[in-house]
């Protein structure tokens, strides 16, 4: 077997999402090549070069691949691709938005979002917003998915010793064109990668009341920030926080709801955290189902009491 | 120009669904569908576009059963002006075969703008956008926020993991609608009833040229692991010496 992995990254630095993918790789067995695709790309080439397990690195640098666009390095990764058994990616926007290309550039069927290998071409991924899990088989010469991070551990990004090897470019498809991006800075931990996530919904009342109170209490336990689709809709969060079947799957050790009724949508992004606090005034909430510890109680006089005590 | 606008039926967005007992799927009978959320936007933004006077005529196609005929009239009340439903057990179609079939209907069809939903609610694929694209060698605007068609070219926001990104993509173009696009009207009543006489073309998958099926097997489908009971604590003292002796997780 030979699996062929696209590496996500800001053209500066390996994106931790790669080695959730690189574990699934490994359980499926084989060489994994790592392609990095980008524009004055060698840093990531060589961070990826050092991932435990990685045998061999390709870097395809050019001005076209700078920003991902997914007409070009869809087109790369098909040219690549057609020499491996499996090609793999992770479920991020980036990941959904190239892979499916390459996959029907190669007239092949892709798998998305699989949570578990159950063999070389037997693997298992969540249907219907997380309310069911399918095993899926592949008849595909080569198959094509992408992979949840949140299901397989990380490995090690230092230890390996690959060779980095230069791969052509592809060049431009000429139909699509860059034009900005809005990076949202944060100082906290990244949402998907967090040990521990403080989420607002409908609850916090306002923006200003979320960040008023939850805030201190992502301080103090080092907590990434989400938010429910609800709190996104009504504006209080950039919907880059949203937790949920459309917007970020996240697996923490510790996932505390603040305000959050629990609409199958959100349980979808969230139940698979290991410890689940609901804070919410309504004892008959639907988050409470999944919760291990909830308290019902007003979340303004709830979390500051909570945040002095921790 | 012309838009096309691609619909599927799915169970309805509210719906808990239930895995069959002998585990070969979900259970959908007697369950509601609906047009899935996020082609619901996908109309709604080509009407707007069409409201503003970009696009001329709205065609919405469905790849389903016969009763995908509903989404279709439902869009059809939103403001589409004709459907075309290609008749097919969608069950056995992979998002590749879908894709194909889709890409049937552009080659007949020339729209300028094809309009989907990111993914659809039952099968969470993500897919089949991006496959039409590279199908037909057309750019993509995936997780569109926003959409601006400017003379032979379209800008779009997109929803990435950062924050936001802007592409600009010559026509014709995909573009596949998030969330935030847009919030659909409800069709209203005499609407509803005019959609009734407009045209609806029936059509297969072999007019297409397509027959294939998915070589994708779903071996099994099983209910997600049951997550233990939790408890109910009372105090936030509970639950702080709860979270730091019992889970140990601060």
């Amino acid at each position: 077997m030979s699996i062929l992995v696209i590496a996500e990254h800001d053209n500066k630095a390996l994106n931790g999402a790669t080695l959730n993918v690189v574990a699934a790789a490994q359980k499926i067995g084989g060489d994994i090549t790592v392609l990095v695709a980008g524009a004055g790309a060698q840093a990531v080439a060589d961070q990826a070069a050092k991932v435990a397990g990685v045998s061999k690195v390709l870097l395809a640098d050019d001005a076209v691949y700078a920003n991902q666009l997914a007409e070009n390095v869809a087109k790369l990764v098909a040219s690549i691709g057609v020499g491996y058994s499996h090609i793999l990616a992770a479920s991020t926007t980036t990941g959904k938005n190239v892979l499916p290309r390459a996959a029907a550039l190669l007239d092949v069927s892709m798998i998305t979002d699989i949570i578990a290998v159950e063999g070389p071409k037997t693997f298992k991924r969540p249907i219907y917003a997380g309310n069911a899990i399918a095993t899926v088989e592949s008849g595909e010469s080569i198959v094509v998915a992408t992979v949840r991070g949140t299901a397989f551990d990380a490995v090690a990004a230092e230890g390996g010793s690959a060779a980095v090897e230069a791969v052509a470019s592809q060049g431009d498809a000429g139909i699509s064109k860059f034009v900005s991006e809005e990076i949202v800075k944060s100082e906290r931990p990244e949402l998907t990668a967090a040990r521990i996530v403080v989420s607002g919904g409908r609850g916090v009342a306002s923006g200003e009341n979320y960040h008023k109170v939850l805030d201190p209490l992502a301080d103090k336990l080092g907590a990434a920030q989400g938010a429910s689709r609800a709190a996104v809709d009504a504006g209080f969060v950039p919907n880059d926080m949203q937790v949920g079947q459309t917007g970020k799957i996240v697996a923490p050790e510790l996932y505390i709801a603040v305000g959050i009724s629990g609409a199958i949508q959100h349980l979808a992004g969230m139940k698979d955290s290991k410890v689940i606090v609901a804070i919410n005034k309504d004892e008959e909430a639907p988050i409470n189902a999944v919760a291990d510890y909830w308290l019902v109680g007003d979340l303004n006089t709830v979390v500051p009491e909570l945040v002095s005590k921790l | 120009m012309k838009a096309l606008v691609a619909v599927k039926r799915v169970v309805d967005a509210n719906v808990k669904v239930r895995v069959k007992p002998d585990n070969s799927g979900v259970d959908l009978t007697n369950v509601k569908m609906s047009i899935n959320p996020f082609c619901e936007i996908a109309v709604e933004e080509a009407v707007r576009l069409k409201e503003k006077g970009t696009v001329s005529e709205i065609v919405v196609v469905s790849i389903g059963p016969k009763e995908a005929q509903e989404q279709i009239r439902s869009s059809m009340a939103l403001g589409a002006d004709r459907g075309i439903l290609v008749e097919a057990d969608d069950s056995q179609l992979g998002a590749l075969e879908v894709a194909k079939i889709l890409k049937g209907v552009v080659d007949a069809e020339q729209p300028q703008l094809i309009l989907l939903g990111k993914q659809a609610i039952d099968d969470d694929s993500n897919q089949v956008g991006q496959m039409l694209g590279a199908l037909l060698g057309a750019g993509q605007g995936t997780f569109a926020s926003e959409v601006k068609v400017e003379g032979d070219k379209v800008q779009v926001t997109r929803e990435i993991d950062g924050g936001l990104q802007t592409v600009e993509l010559s026509l014709p173009a995909i573009i596949t609608t998030d969330l935030r696009l847009n919030e659909p009207r409800y069709a209203a009543l005499p609407n509803i009833m005019k959609a009734r006489k407009k045209p609806l073309d029936t059509k297969s998958p072999a007019d297409y040229g397509v027959s294939a099926v998915s070589k994708l097997k779903t071996v099994k489908v099983e209910a997600p692991a049951e997550r233990k009971a939790g408890v109910q604590v009372k105090s936030v003292d509970e639950l702080v010496e709860k979270l730091k002796n019992e889970a140990k997780v601060i």
